[in-house]
């Protein structure tokens, strides 16, 4: 039993019959072969598998596939735009943000999300948007300096860009 | 990974069209909202049934409004929404002290009070929150719609009034003058449900509490409404030693289990100990005394 | 692409050689672009799902797996009775024990392998999970180390010839039982405490799994599988599986974190294997993560008592009796000749006359494992154990904890020193880390505030700990696992670009392997670091070597890195010679070049040396053309890395909850190659104590069930539990290892626990009378012990 589902993921319009019951995560992943998103929990702890639905962060092995049919995804691999690195990447990459790199994604979808909304966050606030996501590597100290190297940076680009 | 098994999936563009789909598929249905608690429990093959029916497009469940003297809350309004409004801050308090609380910012996107209401985990803190703040919620079925108290929403263990071809619609807050609003929490990390909490409200009257609300989460098998202790604050003076008694009757009349969260004597003591902060707190604010 | 200010200069970026040098691999990381285990897609790969016993303990009465292949989509069902017909129903383990791959006659842990579906995809595969009828029997178990030896303790074990009770592995011993004896009857104060390191685990954000890939037609063996040493692993499956290995092929994926879990070979792996070579197709497997936390590597469970005694203001014997608890199959992974590890470090930094330590082990009915989670081989267990009872000497001595410490602290001149357990420390200057932590701290500061905040009901804690670590396991003659040298190969090569490929045995797990090793060549032979690839984790493209773990990488396989760079440095050295017509030994260097001493405009750049040594010009006398070296290193010692954790806690009178407001970590690992590396394991370290020490824990109710198969329940700190961690540094290079470096990934998570724990009690002790407490120091369980009845996890 298939139902056709169409949506917007990083922008580009897709269509695909798929069983009602596959989760968001495996269409993203298996479906569209769009693998940076990643599991590790299947309870919605971990936040490995954050993505983007209508712009507000949610965790895709918690929501099916169908549920998103009409809806606009985004994915860790929309923040590239055309060979420019997203701030929040860059910021990951400057202040050592990641280490195995599997909660990358995730966190940076989360983060980004948090900027867009609030441009110049505390070391507090980033620590409660990203309280939903677990890193077993960096002990979350330079993703917090990550946050703020991509909010100062992003502010400073505003700033010359008057 | 888990996941769930097969069911048959449909979308509601109504809240009619919901409900004569619940008639219709009868009771291997359940409504998803949020999700949330729904398909972890799928996953786990915990809960398995053949048809969905999405009410996420149901918009119009999605609101936080003032009218005739209520705080209405639609029952598709998600945790985020309640985080922020800040008219519901300025009546009732305690919904922001409580969603800063439940689960992670991540999940708050998608989490609704509807779901969160009739999933009816003891655990959960919108329950002891509306009993707190003396709630009604609206449900709807194909007969009409009725309006039910908290106390008769929660029937039992993850059991609620909402009939199997209903879905509850609206949650409603009665607005009093000079209340006051707390919720405290223990969790053993964030993000974790409650070790034990505990809701309070309080409305003053001429300088002594002319009404109270006292609801627990955590601590039984179904949220614990404390009618004992709201009993003993109506028209006294607020004082510590006054808070203290009531949590004193929040730690007797609660009845916890003992689990990976806790001893039984741990969760009534944080009971008691809960009771008394978030009066304290509720109280404060009643008398715009918050520091 | 757009900067911003106050950049650091360029070079300070961009080091051609030691530094903070940004990450090679974040590249394709924070692109999404890593490649994960599960994003391999192999044409005509199925997919397998394992069902696990419900039971801790139970006779297996039938299996039936009709309902299961009538399944449309499922291709084969394999149970304990296909695998004896290959021979493969049961595998070695890492300790010389054996392992069920799928439970035949009894299942002895709640969990364990039964039997392993294929088909087409992920969903039906766990579909037909729930097709699989299987009878059971229940049998009492045993979740109890202690009770595990009862006399009338049911017997685990039975498939085992000659085995009566449920003794794991007989008692070990390490130092001098009477001259122990000795320093108690001669002490003036005498400590005991019983103290248990519970389970937990080390729960990697991506779990555990495998694609294997048997082409019947050239008897190849292709896998793809994340795990931290994929040479051993080769062995180990050729071994098993009665395959050639040099027709075996191991590619580890990224890998998202191992911490240990990723090092044995798991059920899953064998059924895998066992499963493309029935079904001719590549076979997927990926646990979930109820199957990682419940079945593959558990860390730790160490149930011990210990006695700790001083003389003269100064710790001078310790006394240590352990029960280990290995689950129902001995896998743990040490060394062979060290069944409990490298804990017989349990002496710690101190001066002792004597120590005398003695470890048994235990089977229960609980899932196997003891892998070291981010641990040197029970270090972790050694030092907390040291530590906590230190704090308790200091608190019936009365005495400041730091100055217990500082009293009773091997010396700098006592170096290198032997201990009463026979490891020879290389080198330390413990004090001065000790004041370096003290002075981030504000140490008599924080005591003051400790002292106002007690007259107004506050409660709060400082705790230290102090350890001393043995890691990069290690020397030949005195280790190995399972026959195998506990050495590391590098293979460097310099190509005619004067670029270069430098390809190891370690493989990382996200601590930085592409860049730090890259940076060893840099230092060592000038070229910059970008123009190096490292090449890791593919046994066809690797040398052989036993991976990442146990903080090896850097003492072993960096050594080697460093050693085969100075190879090739001296070769270049001889070509520069003819190139320059002068001799060698006239031949000065500098990174990247050699120079003629006394005529420095006169040299070589390295880049030019590689251009002659693959060109068509004459090489030095009886030279093959070429750059590049070959190295096995075998490490002439372990090293000793060490450091001074101080942490402030603050406990909620009333909930008891326990917050973590600041920790220092002062380590001294000795040269730190990419101290901006170094300074991330720290941070990640110390996340996860903070995480064994409040909340981390397997625990067991009385039948067995696991009650922390999620991460619902088995929690993990999130940024909320985690303080702004304060860091600082000393530098005592390590006198054997080329570099100087000792290696730190472990040394965060083996401190920060008994600071914490130190920390909690300290916070606790005037006020409630807590002298102790077991971890997780949860708020139930600190509530307890602040109501004066602690309880032990269970």
């Amino acid at each position: 039993m298939t139902i056709n589902v169409s949506m917007t993921v990083n922008g580009a319009q897709v269509s695909h019959d798929i069983e009602p019951r596959m989760l968001l995560v495996h269409f993203v992943r298996e479906t569209l072969e769009l693998t940076g998103t990643h599991w590790g929990c299947d309870t919605s702890n971990c936040g490995a598998c954050v993505v983007r639905i209508d712009g507000q962060p949610v965790k895709s092995c918690t929501i099916l596939a169908a549920m998103c049919d009409g809806h606009e995804v985004a994915t860790v691999e929309s923040l590239e735009v055309e060979g420019q690195l997203d701030p929040i990447q860059m910021g990951f990459h400057e202040r050592h943000a990641l280490q195995c790199g599997f909660c990358t994604p995730g966190m940076l979808m989360t983060t980004r999300a948090l900027l867009d909304e609030n441009p110049d966050p505390t070391d507090h606030e980033i620590r409660v948007a990203i309280s939903g996501a677990i890193c077993r590597c960096t002990g979350y100290k330079n993703i917090v300096s990550a946050v703020r190297w991509a909010a100062e940076h992003e502010a400073a680009t505003a700033n010359r860009e008057g | 990974m888990q996941t769930p098994a097969a069911f048959e999936y449909e979308r509601a563009t109504s809240v009619d069209g919901a409900i004569a789909s619940l008639e219709r598929l009868g009771s291997e249905a359940r409504v998803i909202a949020g999700g949330h608690s729904l398909l972890p429990m799928m996953k786990l093959r915990l809960a398995n049934p053949e048809h969905l029916v999405d009410i996420n497009d149901l918009t119009e469940l999605s609101y936080i409004r003032e009218q005739e003297g209520e705080i209405r809350i639609g029952a598709m309004t998600r945790h985020v929404d309640l985080l922020r409004s800040d008219l519901l801050a300025q009546h009732f308090p305690l919904f922001r002290d409580a969603e800063t609380v439940i689960a992670d910012p991540v999940v708050r996107n998608r989490g609704t009070i509807g779901g969160s209401l009739c999933q009816a985990d003891a655990a959960e803190d919108l329950s002891a929150v509306c009993a707190a703040a003396k709630a009604s919620v609206v449900i709807r079925g194909s007969g009409g719609e009725r309006v039910v108290s908290m106390d008769g929403f929660h029937v039992g263990p993850f059991t609620t009034a909402v009939g199997a071809a209903e879905i509850l619609i609206e949650v409603r807050l009665p607005v009093r003058p000079d209340g006051g609003s707390a919720h405290e929490k223990v969790e053993r990390r964030a993000g974790d449900w409650a070790i034990a909490a505990a809701s309070a409200a309080v409305w003053m009257q001429d300088g002594t509490i002319g009404d109270a609300g006292i609801a627990l989460s955590a601590v039984g098998l179904t949220t614990i409404h404390v009618t004992r202790a709201e009993e003993l604050l109506r028209g006294k003076a607020p004082s510590d030693e006054l808070f203290a008694e009531a949590g004193a009757i929040a730690s007797e009349d609660c009845s916890p289990a003992s689990d990976g969260r806790g001893p039984i004597d741990y969760k009534r003591h944080l009971a008691g100990v809960l009771t008394q902060r978030a009066l304290r707190r509720a109280t404060a604010r009643a008398l715009h005394q918050e520091a | 692409m757009a900067t911003i200010e106050n950049l650091p200069s360029p070079s300070a970026e961009r080091p051609i050689g030691f530094g903070r040098l940004k990450r090679k691999e974040d590249a394709r990381f924070i692109r999404g672009q890593g490649t994960y285990l599960d994003d391999i897609r192999l044409p005509g790969m199925v997919h397998g799902a394992i069902l696990r016993s419900p039971y801790a303990h139970a006779r297996v009465v039938s299996i039936d797996t009709s309902r299961a292949l009538a399944h449309p989509n499922v291709a084969a069902v394999v149970t304990a009775k296909d695998l004896e017909t290959l021979g493969l129903a049961w595998m070695p383990t890492i300790s010389y024990d054996t392992q069920a791959v799928l439970a035949g006659d009894k299942v002895r842990f709640q969990g364990q392998e039964v039997a392993f579906v294929i088909a087409t995809d992920e969903y039906s595969a766990n579909d037909a999970l729930q097709l699989i009828d299987v009878e059971y029997e229940p049998l009492p178990a045993i979740v109890n180390a202690r009770k595990a030896l009862d006399p009338d303790a049911p017997l685990i074990r039975d498939d085992k010839a000659g085995q009566h009770d449920n003794l794991a592995s007989p008692t070990w011993e390490a130092g001098d039982e009477e001259a122990t004896n000795r320093a108690f009857a001669e002490a003036d104060t005498v400590v005991s405490r019983d103290i248990i390191y519970p389970r937990c685990h080390p729960a990697p954000l991506e779990t555990c799994g495998i694609i294997a890939d048997f082409n019947p037609q050239t008897g190849q063996l292709n896998i793809w599988n994340g795990n931290q040493a994929p040479h051993a692993h080769r062995t180990v499956y050729a071994h098993v599986a009665g395959l050639a290995e040099h027709m075996i092929r191991i590619r580890c994926s990224d890998i998202g974190g191992g911490f240990g879990n990723k090092v044995p070979v798991y059920p899953g792996y064998v059924c895998a294997i066992a499963g493309s070579i029935v079904a001719g197709v590549p076979v997927k497997w990926i646990e979930n993560r109820t199957e990682n936390l419940v079945s593959t590597g558990f860390a730790r469970d160490y149930v011990m008592r210990a006695e700790m005694c001083s003389k003269d203001g100064k710790i001078t014997g310790l006394r240590v009796d352990v029960i280990a608890d290995h689950g129902a199959f001995d896998s743990t992974a040490q060394p062979t000749k060290f069944p409990a590890g490298f804990f017989h470090i349990v002496c710690g930094s101190y001066d002792l006359q004597a120590s005398h330590v003695k470890v048994k082990a235990v089977y229960t009915n609980k899932a196997p494992g003891g892998v070291a989670y981010r641990c040197s081989f029970r270090i972790t267990e050694a030092v907390y154990l040291v530590e906590r009872m230190v704090d308790a000497l200091a608190l019936k001595m009365k005495a400041d904890p730091i100055d217990l410490r500082m009293r009773s602290f091997i010396a700098p001149g006592q170096f290198p020193y032997e201990t009463t357990t026979g490891w020879t420390y290389d080198s330390g200057n413990y004090a001065e880390t000790m004041k370096v932590a003290m002075d981030i701290a504000g140490y008599d500061d924080l005591r003051r505030e400790q002292r106002e905040k007690r007259e107004r009901g506050e409660l709060m804690g400082i705790g230290v700990a102090f350890f001393t670590e043995g890691v990069g396991a290690g020397p030949r003659k005195h280790m190995d696992i399972l026959g195998l040298a506990m050495n590391d190969g590098a293979d460097l090569r310099v190509h005619p670009s004067g670029k270069a490929v430098v390809s190891i045995s370690a493989q990382t797990q996200g601590q930085g392997h592409e860049t730090t090793f890259a940076q060893i060549v840099a230092e060592e032979l000038g070229i910059p670091p970008e123009d190096i690839e490292v090449r890791q984790g593919d046994t066809d493209k690797s040398p052989y070597g036993l991976g990442t773990y146990g903080s090896r990488s850097t003492p072993v396989s960096g050594a080697a890195v460093a050693v085969v760079s100075r190879k090739v440095r001296d070769k270049a050295r001889l070509i520069a010679a003819t190139m320059l017509e002068t001799r060698p030994e006239d031949l000065a260097w500098e990174k990247g070049r050699w120079y003629v001493k006394g005529d420095p405009e006169k040299g070589a750049m390295i880049e030019d040396i590689a251009v002659r040594a693959y060109g068509g010009e004459p090489m030095p006398e009886g030279m093959e053309g070429g750059l590049d070296a070959q190295v096995i290193y075998d490490p002439p010692n372990l090293t000793y890395p060490y450091g001074a954790y101080i942490a402030v806690v603050d406990v909620d009178p009333d909930t008891a909850q326990v917050t973590v407001r600041r920790f220092i970590a002062v380590d001294d690992c000795g040269v730190r190659i990419n101290p901006m590396i170094v300074d991330g394991q720290i941070h990640g370290g110390l996340a996860e104590g903070i995480g064994i020490a409040l909340m981390e824990l397997l625990s067991f109710d009385a039948e067995g069930n696991c009650l922390n198969s999620s991460f619902m329940d088995y929690l993990i700190p999130t940024a909320l539990e985690c303080p702004d961690f304060e860091l600082g540094e000393t530098v005592t290079p390590c006198p054997h290892h080329p570099l100087g470096a000792k290696g730190v990934g472990e040394s965060p998570n083996v401190g920060s626990p008994p600071a914490i724990v130190n920390a909690v009690i300290d916070a606790l002790y005037e006020t409630h009378g807590v002298d102790h407490i077991d971890m997780p120091c949860t708020p139930a369980r600190v509530w307890a012990a602040m109501q004066g009845r602690p309880e032990p996890p269970q």
